[in-house]
């Protein structure tokens, strides 16, 4: 036996190989890397938790929960020009409302839209029409913040003026829709629609996608069974992709909360809180902490990376919610 | 001999003549209709005569399928129309802004934008002096370094969740969607606290295009993952069968099959950064002359520079910015139909 194995080289015939399950040198080092590569997203994450946290953490300490609910933002620096701790205060209430407003308002304006933008793409459009029209909406997703920023401002402010005006005429009794002073442009409203049409594109995209999953046979069972497109649509499609359309809802919610220049470019910012969608006059988290980057000292620089950190905090629970209402719907009946 | 003529093929799916002239008829009565309330009532504009018209041609249509066929094929005539007029509201504002973008941005345009830079110029500047050099330079130079340290980041998380298919599937799968979920801002805050403040202590490119490979690694990374998704799992086998590695199978057999899908990745990476505005101003500085280091100094970028303009406010400097984004919506553009094309051509052979 062993002289065989001696022997076996000398005489041309190759050395029987080891079998083994056990993966190669280079194997490992090939799954090390890619692991490592891919866990550098939760590196970035992070990282980013870490450093604004960092950073933030002398405001988020001295200020306490008056940081979240507190709607004051001043600074204010004694004689010899250092900063008063005690009346220094950095509260976002007022922004943190303002950025809910904004999304909110952006929400109830395009879900509606996308929903039937998705259902027309999916069951309605012919074929070659569906292929265009999914192209023109993902090229709007990829349409740069700051352009519609100024399209707002320049081209849509004149005309959600008007229907600002029509919407406080009609229905200005509900507490919400007062302004006073009369101030209609650069509102919430404007700024929620601007929003609304940055994120039409995503929801609508998820939503198609969800629709598109729904199980032939069930849709082919409505028909058999009489029923026309609408009557399908309702007892099968909606009921099946309801989820994706919430979680399609929530990723447009991360997105609109975390819009910063379209809505600095619209919205009027004003540094208190408004509950009235057409008065001119809001705030966004992300907007402010431009605004007023300008011209923050050291302290002020540090309120604002303890706001960054609350924006952040606030999208990744979006996120994470979206994804779990997502993917339970995926797993459904497939 | 009659019984040989050729029996024509039926399609009783397709709408009758009659059928096809109803719709007709309601269609001009909708019109019609919404003209005369238009000029009847105080309403007035393109909004109301689009209002009316669309809720003439619900009723109308209503009344029509619901003598001729029941309450149920009258609901799905009205749920028709509602969708069309979904699909047309969502269309509605991407038209809006090229045609704007366009009207507006062609009086900026010359030939001098090309070849100058604003070092000698201030925005407020006649239209036909200074250019956008330095922006174009900054924004090529800004979108080249993100590059360089996001797609490998991003690519091998995309082959990390579809070769290897570990442990952490399902958590990096949430983690990319959360990272995309990142807002601009907040990114540009991260390099500011991280990189900024205790290193470089000044602006620079490289700060930039670090805040802009955040957002651009999730682009990369899902885009790859339906790519490499895509690639049939026979090419996996063949390559293991043929005494491969795993190693040699990915690098030699996968991810040439998808190269040209890896591609359109970057591209639509590119494309979602290159006009990313927030981190931009917190981070480069913006300055005025081409800056070919991306280490020193402050650099423009199209982004900033239309910005810029826009803060100003005068005639001139708006034209400037109205420019500056017809420039970047072409690139934008160009960037999306390549990709378009490329992910064509690779589903079609």
């Amino acid at each position: 036996m062993s002289q065989t194995l001696i022997s076996a080289p000398e005489s041309g015939i190759p050395v029987k190989r080891e079998i083994t399950t056990r993966p190669r040198r280079s194997d490992r080092v090939f799954r090390g890397v890619v692991t490592s590569g891919a866990l550098s997203s939760l590196l970035i994450l992070g990282l980013i938790f870490f450093f604004l946290a960092f950073q933030g953490y002398s405001v988020l300490r001295s200020q306490g929960i008056r940081f979240i609910t507190g709607s004051n933002w001043q600074v204010v620096q004694d004689a010899a020009g250092n900063i008063d701790p005690k009346q220094t205060q950095f509260g976002i209430a007022a922004m943190l409302i303002g950025t809910l407003l904004c999304a909110l308002i952006a929400i109830i304006v395009a879900v509606p839209i996308s929903v039937l933008s998705a259902l027309f793409l999916n069951f309605y459009a012919p074929p070659f029409f569906k292929k265009i029209m999914v192209a023109v909406v993902d090229l709007m997703a990829a349409f740069p913040s700051i352009l519609f920023g100024l399209w707002g401002f320049f081209i849509l402010m004149p005309t959600a003026e008007y229907w600002a005006k029509l919407i406080h005429h009609f229905l200005g009794f509900i507490p919400i829709f007062q302004v006073n002073p009369p101030i209609f442009t650069r509102s919430p409203f404007v700024a929620g629609l601007v929003l609304a049409v940055m994120i039409i594109p995503i929801i609508t995209s998820v939503s198609r996608e969800v629709f598109s999953q729904t199980p032939l046979d069930r849709i082919q069972a409505a028909y058999a069974l009489g029923a026309t497109r609408w009557s399908m649509i309702r007892a099968v499609v909606l009921p099946y992709g309801r989820s994706g359309i919430v979680g399609g809802a929530m990723l447009g919610l991360g997105r609109a909360m975390g819009e910063t220049v379209a809505v600095y470019t619209v919205l009027n910012i004003v540094y208190q809180v408004n509950w009235h969608v057409l008065l001119g006059a809001g705030g966004n988290v992300a907007s402010m902490i431009l605004l007023k980057f300008g011209e923050a000292g050291p302290q002020e620089i540090k309120a604002l990376m303890a706001a960054g950190l609350v924006l952040f905090l606030l999208t990744l629970l979006v996120n994470l919610a979206a994804d779990l209402i997502v993917r339970r719907s995926g797993g459904k009946g497939r | 001999m009659t019984s040989s003529a050729i029996i024509k093929p039926q399609k009783p799916w397709q709408a009758s003549p009659r059928q096809r002239m109803n719709s007709a008829l309601i269609f001009v009565a909708a019109i019609a209709t919404s003209y005369a309330v238009v000029a009847a009532t105080p309403m007035k504009g393109k909004l109301a005569y689009a209002f009316v018209f669309f809720v003439a041609y619900t009723a109308f249509d209503f009344t029509v399928n619901f003598i001729s066929r029941g309450f149920a094929v009258a609901k799905d005539a009205v749920a028709r129309a509602v969708v069309v007029v979904g699909i047309s509201v969502a269309v509605f504002p991407i038209i809006s802004i090229l045609a704007t973008v366009v009207a507006r941005g062609w009086r900026g345009i010359h030939l001098g934008l090309f070849t100058h830079d604003m070092a000698l110029n201030s925005v407020t500047d006649p239209i036909n002096q200074g250019g956008l050099l330095h922006a174009l330079t900054g924004t090529a130079i800004l979108v080249l370094v993100a590059l360089i340290i996001s797609v490998p980041l991003g690519i091998l998380t995309a082959i990390y969740m579809t070769e290897i298919r570990g442990r952490f599937v399902r958590p990096i799968k949430f983690l990319v969607q959360a990272m995309s979920g990142v807002p601009s801002i907040v990114a540009g805050l991260f390099i500011l606290s991280a990189v900024v403040y205790p290193i470089t202590k000044g602006y620079s490119g490289f700060v930039g295009s670090l805040a802009l490979s955040i957002l651009m690694i999730p682009t990369v990374a899902r885009t790859s993952e339906e790519v490499l998704l895509l690639i049939p799992n026979d090419l996996r086998e063949a390559g293991v069968a043929l005494g491969g590695t795993h190693w040699r199978t990915v690098a030699m057999v996968v991810v040439p099959a998808a190269r040209s899908g890896l591609v359109t990745a970057m591209i639509l990476g590119v494309a979602r950064i290159a006009g990313e505005t927030a981190p931009v101003l917190l981070l480069t500085g913006g300055g005025d002359k081409v800056n070919g280091d991306p280490f020193h100094g402050p650099m423009g970028s199209l982004p900033f520079y239309i910005w810029k303009s826009y803060a100003v406010g005068t005639p001139e400097s708006i034209t400037r910015a109205w420019a500056a984004i017809l420039v970047l919506l072409v690139i934008v553009l160009v960037l999306f139909v390549s990709a378009r094309l490329l992910s064509e051509r690779r589903s079609s052979t």
